[in-house]
């Protein structure tokens, strides 16, 4: 039996590969995102200081509406090719595909943000007036929130009906204190207006229990399909 | 004593929707004893 | 048993008319409010209600994840929708409270901010439960329960720190409360749990009716209408007057 992380970095690696050579999805991603910082400009018209107090939410509800696109292809591929059953009947731990999953949409939406956050700065005319390294670790927590439990909710909407419109209404609601968590945290940093650790340190410990608890029982809904 | 309009709405607001679930619950009761019935008539 | 159910419902509607008239001509007026605040004796109770009903979905998830059992399943059905129900009216009867005593129909404040996060994660799970088409629909959905259960102490915590940042006034006051308030409180709450214990126990007999069903449904279907003529193979169609609705 392949060891876990050889079946975590060949599924990680073919995903990347496929990706890089079609584009579709950061192609759609990046599209959309542009065209909700596009619609948000039109519904809001702020000067400077406002800015900094509703970019973050601007920002996030962009990226989250982004990374939804993403988070629904992600067990495409397994499902038209029958991978899922292969991984029922296997030995082999189904929490290295589920790992393999997460780190490559958590990559995707990385690198959406990397090329859509200068995009803001332009649109709103942003500075930030607290310290603008504390954006990385948020940015960096905040993805990896939406993501891993963004996974496990496509995994369980497989066998719905509307599976795509299942997935965010499992989502968003889950990840209220993650999002408010990051909107607050970009808030304070842009506007140097106060700490952002708590926040911070929220988003690690969201992090931390719903990996824990997706690792635990992406098992149990793997072998429920 | 304009607020106390505000009572009556909550107090209402509240019998209604437990009202309207009893409805549907009604509903359904008397749907499902109807397909009972009717599977029944067929085995027999 | 089912003698016990037409008792039990008389007994609890006395209750529930003792308590109402206890909630309006007995329990004092409050000096601020008024008799407005008055709405705070189906308020409350609801809001305890339905926590204790999603606590209860929780338990009845672990124990069927854990041990398979139909009816531990159907305990968290019937959990899960009476409590959206008792909490659908915590949401209406707050902003109806709010507005004539602080101005505002909403406020983002800690306690109302929490139940409607709490609404928006069950009301979820009863659309994974009506939208999923797989069998092991029961297990998904626990699973969800065990996630909105971790989500609830991460959504009170960072509500009540984002308060303390930016403070807004309390939807249902804080501080102590007067024994004769306390005394109308605890009457409506004992009221509403009885209530809401008849409810859960009709929607689990509903349940179970339907299961009944659905599996005699699905009997019909494999082995065809008994009374087929010879022609028809016997694997046929399902019976027209017993199809799916």
């Amino acid at each position: 039996m392949p060891a876990p992380t050889g079946i975590t970095r060949a599924t990680l690696f073919k995903d990347l590969r496929l990706e890089w050579r079609s584009k579709d999805a950061i192609n759609s991603m990046l599209f959309f995102s542009l065209l909700v910082v596009v619609i948000f400009s039109f519904s809001f018209d702020p000067n400077a200081e406002e800015s900094r107090q509703i970019a973050g939410g601007l920002i996030w509800v962009a990226f989250l509406f982004a990374a939804v696109v993403a988070l629904n292809q992600t067990w495409a591929r397994e499902l038209r090719n029958q991978v899922l059953d292969a991984y029922r009947v296997s030995p082999a731990p189904a929490n290295a595909l589920f790992t393999a999953k997460v780190l490559g949409n958590f990559f995707l939406v990385s690198l959406l943000e990397a090329l859509m956050a200068p995009l803001f700065m332009i649109f709103y005319n942003l500075r930030a007036l607290g310290p603008a390294w504390q954006l990385i670790p948020v940015a960096l927590l905040g993805t990896w929130a939406l993501v891993v439990n963004g996974t496990f909710f496509a995994a369980m909407s497989l066998r719905t009906r509307s599976r795509e419109i299942m997935l965010p209404l499992l989502l968003f609601p889950i990840s209220i204190p993650a999002v408010q968590s990051m909107v607050e945290a970009t808030r304070i940093i842009l506007s140097g207006d106060g700490a952002a650790r708590f926040w911070i340190v929220l988003l690690l410990t969201y992090d931390v229990v719903f990996t824990t608890a997706c690792l635990a029982l992406f098992e149990t809904v793997l072998q429920a399909e | 004593m304009n607020s106390i309009k505000f009572l009556y709405a909550a107090y209402i607001a509240t019998w209604l929707i437990h009202a309207l679930y009893l409805g549907t619950m009604v509903r359904r009761y008397s749907r499902l004893r109807k397909l009972r019935k009717n599977l029944d008539i067929d085995r027999k | 048993m089912k003698r016990v159910f037409p008792i039990l419902a008389v007994l609890t509607g006395l209750l529930l008319a003792y308590a109402f008239y206890e909630a309006i001509w007995v329990a004092p007026m409050e000096r601020t409010m008024g008799d407005v605040q008055r709405i705070f004796y189906y308020h409350v109770p609801s809001a305890w209600t339905a926590f204790l009903l999603f606590f209860v979905n929780l338990v009845a998830s672990v124990i069927y994840l854990i041990r398979k059992n139909a009816k531990a399943d159907a305990v968290a059905v019937v959990s899960a929708e009476v409590g959206v129900v008792f909490c659908t009216v915590v949401l209406v009867t707050g902003p109806i409270w709010a507005r004539p005593v602080w101005g505002i129909w909403w406020t983002w404040d800690l306690r109302l901010t929490t139940t409607l996060v709490l609404w928006l994660i069950y009301v979820s799970y009863l659309m994974l439960r009506r939208f999923s088409d797989s069998s092991q629909t029961p297990k998904l959905a626990a699973v969800l329960a065990i996630f909105g259960a971790l989500d609830v102490p991460l959504v009170y915590f960072s509500i009540w720190f984002f308060r303390t940042q930016h403070p807004q006034p309390v939807i249902g006051g804080g501080g102590s409360i007067d024994p004769r308030m306390l005394h109308v409180l605890l009457i409506n709450w004992l009221a509403f749990s009885c209530f809401a214990f008849l409810l859960s126990w009709a929607r689990y007999r509903l349940e179970w009716l339907q299961r009944e069903v659905e599996e005699a449904q699905a009997l019909e279907s494999l082995l065809g209408d008994g009374l087929a003529a010879p022609t028809r193979a016997p694997l046929d169609k399902t019976s027209s007057r017993t199809g799916p609705q």
